[in-house]
């Protein structure tokens, strides 16, 4: 028996799409014509709270928060294997990463470690304009993950003892400039 | 053959092997790997999870510094690549980023017109220098050694011309010009998580070790890549893989340049093939150790 909850029409978000559709890239979901290339394609769609599919699906219906709450959006490792092979040529990757935003702006990212990570290897952009590997992990690990810190010791220690693990960053020189430039978009806001 | 060369923070941390074999390879296929100055962090998928128009802007600066030297852009890395690669196509396609990018960059004195075309290393040394080539220069035979080539994701997706996104060849037919035998490996093209390895490492884990078992099914020696994220997570963490789905992989995982390498004749040492994790195994080092024709 498929056991299935039912949501109340005025309970969905009807705004949901179009905001979906201002959103660059967004107009893409349009195109979708629900055949499931992507998921059946996605290496990671078995452990999804929705497949790809079923996220455009699910946007096109006003799950808003069914959307930007699920896995499905953190555990998209950006491999493009549904980009690359999508009949209607959606850039659903594109998609996956305007959804994170989207739940990252509306703080719908409670506890998940990828967005502790990715706000990090900002950090380390933002400072030394390259990422400083060493530093990104250990910030990484107090933040997200200190009670099981102890875990990353082997592959740490396998990296350190094999001079793979250099523990200064490695700066670029005219850093002003990269602030310059992160500051103009700042006054431009994101897209 | 010159060309503006963008490293990647990876090479210079965690990958510093892979850069060691740059080093030694691309002088004797007659590359000149010219840094580009000053360049900066292209974003990889992190940043782009975060901030858009910032991803795209800092890395459009690496772009725009390169422009002026009229040079191809080649990285070793395939998330620079895929980044940089698709930066370039995104500023040609969407005149509104573009607008948007080229106000940001003008902050910083910098403008970028669209003139810089975006290469991975691979493709490079497969189209640029070229298999009969390649052939004529290997000084150690490798006959016998099985290796699967691993592309993974982002060299051949989603913006790839050199290569085709599901079944592509060209490494393929590279270990082949070096006189080793490449098997036919099904997942060659399929992601090993990348940093979900850092955060959901159970996926990664088990993303790997179907990786690796496909290659040790099908009696590979070794597994070769081209991607520093897919190097580290094949490599650091295969005991990790081993203890928890009680196999017993011992596949040293190396870089296409460093393959290239001991093909050439030149020392282990230098082709940071003595800091793996997971150790060349004695077969393996006797046959890269072993005698050098010409």
């Amino acid at each position: 028996m498929l056991d299935r909850d039912i949501v109340a029409e005025y309970k969905l978000d009807h705004d949901f799409l179009s905001e979906i559709y201002a959103l660059p890239g967004g107009q893409e979901i349009k195109k979708c014509i629900q055949c499931g290339t992507c998921s059946s394609s996605c290496p990671l769609s078995y452990v999804m709270d929705h497949g790809p599919r079923k996220i455009f699906s699910l946007i096109r219906a006003g799950f808003r928060d069914e959307v930007l709450s699920s896995n499905t959006i953190w555990f998209c490792s950006s491999c493009y294997t549904c980009a690359v092979r999508c009949p209607k040529s959606i850039k659903i990757t594109d998609v996956m990463y305007a959804l994170k935003r989207l739940a990252v702006k509306e703080g719908k990212t409670k506890g998940k470690k990828a967005v502790i990570l990715s706000k990090n290897f900002a950090r380390m952009v933002n400072t030394y304009g390259r990422n400083h590997e060493t530093e990104l992990m250990a910030r990484y690990i107090i933040e997200a993950d200190l009670v099981h810190a102890l875990k990353f010791v082997p592959q740490g220690w396998k990296l350190f003892s094999n001079r793979r693990l250099p523990l200064l960053p490695h700066r670029m020189k005219n850093i002003d400039q990269l602030k310059k430039i992160l500051r103009k978009v700042d006054e431009l806001g994101e897209i | 053959m010159k060309y503006t060369y963008y490293p990647g923070c990876s090479v210079h941390a965690t990958a510093n092997i892979y850069q060691n074999s740059i080093d030694a390879v691309a002088p004797a296929l007659g590359l000149e790997l010219e840094e580009l100055e000053d360049w900066n962090c292209c974003g990889a998928t992190a940043y782009m999870s975060v901030k858009e128009l910032m991803s795209f802007s800092i890395s459009a600066r690496n772009l725009a510094l390169a422009e002026p030297h009229h040079r191809d852009v080649v990285t070793p890395c395939s998330a620079c690549y895929t980044v940089l690669n698709k930066t370039n196509h995104y500023l040609a396609e969407y005149p509104e980023l573009r607008q948007k990018v080229g106000q940001a960059l003008e902050a910083g004195g910098l403008s970028y017109g669209g003139g810089v075309r975006v290469r991975h290393l691979l493709d490079v040394v497969v189209n640029d220098v070229g298999y009969e080539k390649i052939a004529s220069l290997v000084r150690r035979r490798l006959a016998g050694l099985k290796v699967a080539p691993y592309y993974g994701c982002q060299i051949v997706r989603p913006e790839t011309e050199f290569d085709d996104p599901d079944e592509p060849t060209t490494m393929n037919k590279l270990i082949e010009a070096l006189g080793a035998e490449c098997i036919d490996y099904r997942m060659k093209t399929v992601c090993c998580g990348a940093s979900l390895m850092g955060t959901q490492e159970d996926l990664a884990l088990r993303l790997c070790k179907n990786l690796l078992l496909d290659a040790e099914l099908k009696g590979a020696h070794c597994l070769v890549t081209t991607c520093p994220l897919c190097q580290m997570n094949l490599d650091v963490y295969q005991g990790k893989i081993n203890a928890l789905f009680k196999t017993k992989f011992n596949i040293p995982i190396i870089y296409f340049t460093q393959l290239i390498g001991v093909s050439l004749g030149l020392p282990l040492r230098e082709l940071g093939l003595n800091r793996l994790a997971v150790k060349l195994t004695k077969p393996m080092k006797e046959l890269f150790e072993g005698a050098v024709n010409g």
